[in-house]
């Protein structure tokens, strides 16, 4: 009990630092609890992100005012983003990105374009290794592809989260590559898909790092290879004789993807400047504490920051890449 | 035994002041949560959680998960007082509980609901404590085609159980099956009946049906009937807890049954949803005056509570060790592990044994001294039915309305709820049963999601439901629920025509 106490004084102490430094940073802060909307289910990764967001300003006194996290997840993320829409020029509202917010208007037909929204911040891109159970006989990418080859259509089966969206999207390139059909089975979320595969019930998953880590860490899974054109960072070992920089590129073995998923945050339209900076303040913020390093460290994120006009255009380029690969796949809902 | 070494430290872990503080506040808490329908244990949590960010995880988590409990034993007294189901699971407490407590029986059906919520939850906290490897393992096994037999089961236990002729009970639940097919098809990623309306971009949400089907539906045929609430000339004393125990003795055979169902649901992880309505199913089929159930019988309070409570408990286990969330509450729970920086799977039990035996302790701990908490107020909750109805009604409706609208946070559930207010009048006024719609819209959805899932996995062919023991039992005895009335109706018949 008095170690947490002293714990609470310290961070209180930490918090008081912060808030005497804050005025000059923004003038403007909110007056009322910010609406944190997450267009996913709880539990995901986006969820994950937003919940730990709000541990954080909390703990670390980052804003007077809480923020509240709220799922809106209905339409495969639509309704959340509609709802931020329709809020125009509310600053005490913003929402957390996945790649949904390109993905879902293209397949739902729900009207909404990522750039109606005021962009505040790209807080890390997300990444997506493939995986096979640790009993199966794959040890390499390359194994694994030329099984898929060498059998007929259908034969290997991949898990993923939702339908026509990042999983599925990747799991259609991977198809184009090899020639093969690979059956694509989906399911409600990331954590689901993991414990299919652990379970043994389908082939493969694109599990996001933070979604599969913790049954890698078990000796559950096998890391193939990651979707980037780069390995990971990350040197700490992970299992007894893998770290995150172990695993290859898939590149390297033959399968050359590279799709890595926004986590970013954006805000209703019509934001003023000083709104939009004290956010991106806030974030800089964030990403300064130690627990966000643990966070990035734990779920192998790639860790890339971007704000203003460089945010907008990977964002434009990102929505035009999604228009193509959904299109490719026959994604598109007219 | 090494389980009891580590329960053993793990008490140790849990029992100590502050921590025992903790988990009075938070049974407290809980039970206040509980009450309020629509405030819910997710939301519940989600508010709570950030206070706990400065204590120690375990204390931390020991409050949380009291706050769990409370809330899953507060559940139960809206169910029973007003016909308001806060949660899935308490809607099969409803069916017994609401009309004991209409005959007078208020106090007898809390103490039997709460007692059997303890019951199960010790049962289920035993088996995770003593086979939590093997338990892990089991949930292993499911994939979709299991958990299609899963919900079959659940739905052929369940069917041609109530009173009602078997077209409407199957109306009913088709119309259930309809509700819950609007919004995204998680399949093929498109949207079903939202006929562009944004608003209906997520379905319907259970909470908003139920309160609207069972709470305001049942508060306009208390209107229709005079304004009196029926329950009000009862005798109110503490003695009745210990009466009432006396009487539930009798029903061992329900209390063991019921837990069985529970845990072996929360293991599958099928849920505690399921698990209330299947040990309902299977205590009104295995009893000897069928028809009192439904009108006010305790063996219809006991069976779903215990299952309920084995179930939600022994699903905490595969929630743990998998990472998989069981329930919104869940979900907001695991999501506060992470700010500890402790990560849910397989190796917590390996990493964090402080933590996780603090937990399993904090369970028993939890349950018992929830046990005590509630059945100290059961004399208060029962007295609420003395209030007049012309004070208590609008005061319902309006507790009802803020239940909805946070659902959502949304207007148009509060309209939603008014609609299906008026179709439970509907319904009870045409002699429709309400509970098959309520299972149909529950589970409707996993159970279509995972039989596509199967049908994706087996390139379509039906085979993939006898293809291992495991689904072959499932569906086996899912056909032998649903063909027993009709089996047992022949033989009666044959019978007499020799």
């Amino acid at each position: 009990m008095n170690k947490s106490l002293i714990k609470a004084l310290g961070t209180a102490f930490v918090g008081l630092g912060l808030l005497s430094a804050a005025p000059m940073a923004a003038a403007w802060e909110p007056s009322k609890p910010v609406e944190f909307v997450v267009p996913a289910g709880t539990g995901g990764g986006a969820d994950q992100m937003a919940r730990f967001i709000q541990g954080v300003v909390q703990k670390n006194n980052l804003m007077k005012q809480p923020i509240i996290v709220v799922n809106r997840s209905g339409g495969a993320g639509a309704e959340g983003f509609v709802d931020v829409l329709h809020t125009k020029n509310n600053p005490h509202k913003i929402i957390i990105s996945l790649s949904n917010l390109f993905t879902t208007p293209l397949a739902t037909g729900v009207p909404f374009e990522y750039d109606e929204f005021t962009p505040i911040a790209m807080l890390a891109l997300d990444q997506f290794i493939l995986w096979v159970n640790a009993d199966s006989p794959y040890k390499t990418a390359k194994d694994y592809v030329e099984a898929i080859k060498s059998s007929p259509d259908g034969t290997f089966k991949m898990a993923g989260t939702g339908s026509k969206q990042e999983d599925q999207i990747i799991t259609v390139k991977m198809e184009k590559i090899l020639g093969k059909k690979i059956t694509y089975i989906p399911f409600k979320g990331g954590g689901d898909v993991a414990v299919q595969l652990v379970g043994k019930h389908v082939n493969s998953t694109v599990n996001n790092p933070i979604e599969a880590e913790s049954h890698w860490r078990a000796g559950k899974l096998r890391a193939l290879c990651v979707m980037d054109d780069e390995p990971l960072p990350y040197k700490e070992k992970v299992t007894t004789t893998q770290s995150w920089a172990d695993v290859p590129t898939c590149k390297s073995a033959g399968l050359d993807i590279d799709y890595l998923m926004l986590r970013g945050i954006l805000a209703p339209p019509g934001l003023k400047p000083d709104e939009v900076a004290f956010y991106v303040d806030l974030f800089k913020k964030v990403r300064a504490t130690p627990e966000w390093a643990d966070f990035m460290n734990k779920g192998a994120y790639k860790q890339q920051f971007m704000t203003g006009k460089e945010y907008s255009d990977w964002m434009k380029a990102a929505s035009a890449e999604h228009f193509k690969l959904m299109k490719e796949a026959g994604f598109i809902t007219k | 035994m090494e389980e009891i070494n580590s329960l053993m430290h793990g008490f140790s872990v849990a029992l100590t002041l502050p921590n025992i503080g903790f988990m009075l506040i938070g049974i407290f808490l809980g039970v206040l949560i509980g009450v309020l329908p629509g405030l819910g244990g997710a939301n519940g949590v989600a508010i709570l959680l950030p206070l706990t960010f400065t204590m120690p995880p375990t204390s931390a988590i020991i409050m949380l998960s009291c706050i769990y409990w409370g809330a899953l034993f507060g559940g139960a007294i809206t169910s029973i007082l007003f016909n308001i189901p806060g949660e899935p699971w308490s809607v099969a407490t409803t069916f017994d509980g609401y009309p004991m407590a209409q005959k007078g029986r208020a106090g007898q059906a809390l103490t039997a609901a709460f007692t059997s919520s303890f019951v199960g939850a010790l049962f289920a906290v035993l088996l995770i404590t003593f086979l939590s490897p093997l338990v892990a393992k089991f949930a292993l096994q499911f994939g979709p085609a299991e958990f299609f037999g899963v919900y079959l089961l659940t739905f052929c236990a369940f069917i041609g159980m109530s009173k009602e002729p078997p077209v409407k009970t199957l109306a009913s639940m088709m119309l259930g099956f309809a509700l819950a097919a609007v919004g995204l098809d998680t399949v093929t990623g498109t949207l079903r009946m939202t006929f562009g309306s944004t608003e209906l971009l997520n379905g319907f949400d259970f909470l908003t049906a139920v309160i609207g089907l069972f709470g305001i539906g049942e508060i306009l045929l208390t209107m229709e009937e005079g304004l009196a609430f029926k329950g009000k000339s009862a005798a109110i004393k503490f003695s009745v807890v210990l009466e009432t125990w006396k009487e539930l003795l009798h029903h061992g055979k329900t209390f063991v049954r019921s837990t069985i169902i529970g845990c072996w649901m929360g293991i599958t992880p099928g849920g505690a949803t399921p698990a209330s309505f299947m040990a309902y199913g299977m205590a009104r089929r295995s009893a000897k005056n069928k028809d009192a159930f439904g009108k006010g019988e305790i063996e219809g309070v006991i069976a779903p509570e215990t299952a309920a409570h084995a179930a939600g408990t022994s699903a905490l286990l595969p929630m743990l060790t998998l990472g998989i969330p069981g329930s919104p509450t869940a979900a907001v729970l695991l999501g506060g592990l992470l700010i500890w920086g402790l990560q849910p799977g397989p190796m917590l039990f390996v990493e964090q044994k402080d933590f996780v035996w603090g937990l399993i302790a904090s369970m028993y701990l939890g349950n018992l001294v929830g046990l005590f908490v509630v059945l100290t107020t059961v004399p208060w909750w029962a007295a609420i039915l003395r209030i007049p109805f012309t004070i208590i009604g609008p005061i319902i409706i309006v507790i009802c309305a803020v239940g909805a609208y946070t659902v959502n946070n949304a207007m148009i559930d509060v309209v939603l709820m008014l609609v299906f207010g008026l179709l439970g009048y509907l319904f009870k006024k045409l002699e429709y049963p309400l509970a098959p719609l309520v299972l149909a819209l529950v589970l409707g959805k996993s159970a279509e999601s995972s039989f596509r899932q199967a049908m994706l996995l087996s390139d379509g062919s039906v085979s993939i439901f006898w293809s291992n023991a495991l689904v072959t039992t499932l569906v086996v005895l899912a056909l032998g629920l649903l063909f027993s009335p009709a089996v047992a109706w022949l033989r009666h018949r044959g019978k007499e025509a020799h």
